[in-house]
């Protein structure tokens, strides 16, 4: 008899995993149909492909939606636990908006639409994997693989040096945050001897003490390389120049699904790995948090560019989210989870609306471009003024639920400064929020801004008053569903409740 | 319980209307508006006839209370007691002639308009009807959204400005609130349910270092909205741009929406808070009262004469409801609705003689109406007596009762309060004067009411005279209701004024 060498096949959780293989397959197959030169496969064939990728890792995280927390797949590499399968759905959703978005878009034209789909693909893969990512490594391969794709995309209008200078920013800029986060992480790794998030939370609590240097400087640098990537100041200065130069879809893709993998990572990491210490992260994250919130507000007043104003808001934004990382809270969690799925809508829909009119007219994303939008054009000027009242926290949109929420978990989480903070913000981001509406709206008055050069973007139908919305219905469709999403949320808001209600149970540990 | 969705039917009819106006032809659609808000007219009609004054159980009639976002606590609470049982019939009456007014002068996007206009019906209905805090504060703020578009969109002069300033002003007070709102739910649960029913918080104890602060945000919200003395910043702006029908029930009703939330939410909620700071908020309201009469003396715009008198006017109320005393904020709700009642017919006035005096808006260029428009100046007099607290008039009767209530324990401030009713005098009469009895401005055309303007005037006008002569038809609808609301707060005043009275107990 011939001894065979026992090999012991390792298990591999296929149920689980179906998400992940369905975008990472999709990813693949896309970029293979890409090669096809017909008209018709790179138009609608590519896009339906990389559509269908995104709806069957939908339906396979609907079906392993299960409450509470859930033991780690891939020898605790990654959980499948309800904060990742939710944070993943956002993915999928922000995924499906930008390939909408893209249809017709510049950058499309310049880098074929196999490439530009399969990287989008690429960076959702990545995102689900950070998610999800319940160990160090995992967190870092999830990070980069998330990364890399965007910095290429950023620079997809190769033709454009406004474009090339925000894909090459935001590669420097990018990796010195990895580096930073990777160098957090060895730290980490060196005070605890651990990867897995649940091992160093164990080794915290027996032997390394919560005020171990090692560690403390590894939860500090950790924490900046999460900041850049959720544009947390002082680690936002990228935002806005990156924001204004990307292609458009690709800056809301960043905005809207970028930001949610980072805090769902930055949840997941501070408040299972790190729970035991968060006396002493909490006040620093508030800190940081309050910063933001100033720093962001105030970045957008003096804005004339849509998207640099979105950006320097998104930096508010996170500013918000983070008040619910910082109380280490089961609610906090939910109201973070909430507010990301709110967030999503309400950035969707402005997005949507900026790239219609940088298509239907030759004022780049200046806020000129929506001048008198209401008379000329209403179903676009509805949804942006939906999402403007939302982001501002007007009571009638989910936004403002959202923020009700935040600052719920603010107070319960003996962090009622903070909500006053979010308040603060919410009143200096009127300032920039109602002057869209008010361009809008109110006919011609005068706006004493800083201009800046129009991006040119070829249109798609020329002037007339309902041309952009008739002329890219897709774009139109978007706009129009999140902004109904938006609203829809904030009358009946109990769906997304119940959902952040799971997420809620993720962590048991948690009070 | 009768009646359960009457209210939701009430609150949300305008704006129902507006949407389904929002699919006619305009030409349609602003009449079917204009009926929706004689709807909520009859409705409130209705509501007042079927009011008992002598029901003393359970105060709280048509009362609806569903769960509506359970996770946060918030409920989904309506009801009606002697408290806003008028406030919600002032917005109605108030309501309705400004909507028809829009309907038959605004021409352009008039749709639009419409829609607005019915949004904030809905808006301030709901403030006023709500029985939660999350419910209140989300109406509270909603109101704000119509308000920027009707200013921003069609007022005069730099109206983006106006609107700007006005919606930056009147948010950071509500945000300021809202913050406040959630840190009392959270604070008073201590742990347990979440509840943000004003029922339920009345019950519950808050500690008073917690009350203090949260007091002072409330009151920001309400003292801007008001507008008090200092925050009055954005009165001027606002009332210059503002469209007439918009500014009638701007300053008639959402003015009230914040003094209305010092007796509902903060005296019965926040007692220690309230008492603590009475002494401040009777010197703002002293100020305000001082500050308002002596500059509406000295403007030479119409609109800014009444913008000032309304702050004078907001002070007298805010005196009323912090002299803690039964009488006082009896007096002050009376005088809510009063200011209410004389306030848009003033504005419906004023945007006649200027219209008159080709499109003037200084009271330099207007005048020596009375001869040949009889109909208008009968009106305009009967209006600037009840505005001048008159005998016989309703706001006699609520200026005295303030004043009465503060006498009781804060007599200083109360004498230098009358003072006000002095001065409302002066400036009232030097407007009456300036505009209907100086010599008629050569190329002004001084015709008499027409049919809309007697439509919009006369009916509030005998509202006010009724009033005058039957005040008792509110007085025995509130009192009670008021009564319990100062209650708290106005025994710890008492207790703190003499003393021997908790020896007593």
């Amino acid at each position: 008899m011939i001894e065979l060498a026992q090999i012991k096949a390792p298990v591999i959780e296929y149920r689980e995993l179906a998400p992940l293989f369905s975008v990472l397959g999709g990813s693949i197959v896309v970029l293979m149909a890409g090669l096809f030169r017909g008209a018709l496969v790179q138009r609608v064939l590519v896009p339906a492909l990389a559509a269908a990728a995104l709806l069957c890792a939908m339906g396979f995280t609907i079906a392993n939606w299960d409450a509470g927390d859930s033991a780690p797949i891939i020898e605790g590499a990654l959980a499948v636990d309800s904060l990742a399968l939710f944070m993943s759905m956002l993915f999928y959703v922000a995924g499906l908006a930008t390939i909408a978005l893209s249809l017709r878009a510049e950058v499309v034209r310049e880098t074929g639409m196999g490439e530009y789909m399969s990287l989008l693909l690429g960076s959702i893969a990545g995102m689900v994997i950070l998610a999800a990512a319940e160990s160090l490594i995992a967190l870092f391969v999830g990070f980069e693989l998330l990364s890399i794709p965007l910095y290429v995309l950023c620079a997809g209008e190769v033709r454009r040096a406004h474009s090339l200078e925000a894909g090459l920013k935001y590669l420097v800029v990018g990796s010195v945050g990895s580096a930073t986060l990777l160098y957090g992480l060895a730290l980490i790794y060196g005070a605890t001897g651990a990867t897995q998030f649940t091992a160093i939370a164990e080794g915290i609590s027996d032997t390394v003490g919560v005020t171990d240097p090692l560690l403390l400087t590894g939860i500090a640098m950790a924490a900046a390389g999460l900041a850049f990537k959720a544009s947390v100041a002082p680690f936002h200065q990228w935002t806005p120049d990156v924001y204004q130069g990307a292609p458009t879809p690709i800056t809301s893709f960043m905005a809207v699904a970028t930001k949610v993998a980072a805090f769902a990572i930055t949840l997941r990491f501070f408040d299972v790995a790190l729970a035991e210490v968060q006396v002493q992260w909490a006040p620093a994250l508030a800190a940081l948090a309050t910063a933001t919130i100033l720093i962001g507000n105030l970045g957008a007043i003096a804005q004339r560019s849509l998207k640099r104003m979105l950006a320097w808001s998104g930096v508010a934004q996170a500013g918000y989210l983070l008040a619910g990382v910082v109380v280490g809270t089961q609610l906090g969690l939910q109201a973070t989870a909430f507010y990301l799925a709110v967030y999503l809508f309400m950035n969707v829909t402005a997005f949507a609306v900026v790239i219609a009119r940088e298509r239907a007219t030759q004022l780049g994303d200046d806020i000129d471009s929506l001048r008198d939008l209401g008379r000329a054009s209403p179903w676009m000027a509805w949804p942006m003024t939906i999402a403007m009242f939302a982001l501002a926290g007007i009571p009638g949109t989910a936004g403002f639920i959202g923020k009700f929420y935040l600052i719920d978990a603010s107070v319960a989480g003996d962090y009622a400064w903070l909500g006053i903070a979010i308040v603060v913000g919410s009143m200096i981001s009127l300032v920039y929020y109602l002057r869209v509406i008010a361009v809008m709206w109110m006919g011609q008055f005068e706006i004493s801004l800083p201009t800046v050069p129009p991006r040119r973007v070829r249109a798609v139908g020329g002037w007339s008053p309902e041309a952009d919305a008739r002329a890219q219905p897709e774009v139109a469709a978007v706009a129009i569903l999140a902004a109904a999403a938006t609203i829809v949320f904030g009358i009946v808001p109990s769906p997304l409740f119940d959902l952040a209600r799971d997420v809620g149970t993720s962590f048991t540990a948690l009070l | 319980m009768p009646f359960t969705i009457h209210l939701s039917l009430v609150i949300f009819l305008p704006l129902a209307a507006a949407l389904i106006a929002a699919f006619l032809p305009a030409r349609i659609g602003r009449w079917v508006v204009v009926a929706a808000s004689f709807g909520v007219l009859g409705y409130a009609i209705a509501m007042l006839v079927d009011f008992d004054p002598n029901v003393r159980d359970g105060p709280l009639r048509f009362v609806t209370d569903e769960n509506w976002i359970s996770e946060l606590g918030i409920r989904y609470q309506l009801g009606v007691d002697g408290l806003n049982l008028f406030l919600i019939a002032l917005t109605a009456l108030l309501w309705a002639p400004a909507t028809l007014w829009s309907a038959v002068r605004m021409d352009e996007r008039r749709k639009l308009f419409m829609f607005h206009m019915a949004l904030g019906e809905t808006a301030v209905l709901g403030a006023f009807c709500a029985q939660d805090l999350a419910l209140f504060v989300v109406f509270f703020d909603l109101m704000l959204v119509p308000f920027y578009f009707l200013i921003g969109g069609w007022g005069t002069g730099d109206r983006v400005r106006a609107t700007t300033r006005f919606v930056i002003y009147t948010l950071v007070g509500s945000l300021l609130m809202l913050a406040g709102a959630v840190a009392l739910g959270v604070i008073a649960a201590d742990g347990g349910e979440l509840s943000f029913s004003f029922a339920v918080l009345e019950q519950r104890v808050v500690g008073e270092g917690t009350q203090k602060w949260i007091f002072l945000l409330f009151a920001l919200a309400f003292l801007v909205k008001a507008p008090l003395f200092p925050f009055h910043g954005w009165v001027v702006d606002t009332y210059r741009s503002t469209p007439t029908p918009v500014l009638v029930v701007l300053s008639a009703v959402l003015s009230k929406v914040g003094v209305y939330g010092f007796l509902r939410i903060v005296l019965p909620i926040l007692p220690d808070a309230s008492e603590y700071f009475q002494e401040l908020m009777l010197v703002l309201a002293v100020f305000s009262i001082l500050y308002g009469s002596v500059l509406a003396f000295s403007q030479e715009e119409a609109r800014l004469v009444v913008a000032y008198s309304s702050i004078a006017q907001l002070g007298f109320i805010v005196l009323g409801i912090f002299s803690l005393d039964d009488k006082g904020a009896q007096g002050a709700l009376m005088q809510m609705v009063n200011h209410g009642l004389v306030v848009a017919p003033l504005f419906f006035i004023i945007a006649v003689l200027s219209a008159r005096a080709g499109s003037a808006v200084s009271l330099e260029r207007m005048g020596g109406m009375a001869l040949r428009a009889p109909v208008l100046a009968a009106f305009f007099l009967v209006i600037t007596l009840a505005t001048l607290a008159m005998p016989g008039s309703p706001n006699f009767v609520g200026e005295i009762l303030i004043l009465f209530g503060t006498f009781e324990d804060n007599l200083v401030y109360g004498l230098v309060a009358s003072t006000g009713v002095v001065l409302a005098a002066v400036y009232m009469i030097r407007v009456f004067q300036r505009a209907m009895h100086n010599r008629l401005v050569p190329g002004d055309e001084p015709v008499d009411l027409g049919g809309l303007e007697l439509m919009a005037i006369v009916p509030v006008t005998l509202v006010v005279v009724a009033l005058g002569v039957y005040p008792q038809l509110m007085l025995d609808r509130t009192e009670e209701t008021v009564a319990t609301k100062v209650e708290p707060a106005g025994t710890l005043a008492a207790e703190r004024l003499h003393p021997e009275i908790s020896v007593i107990r």
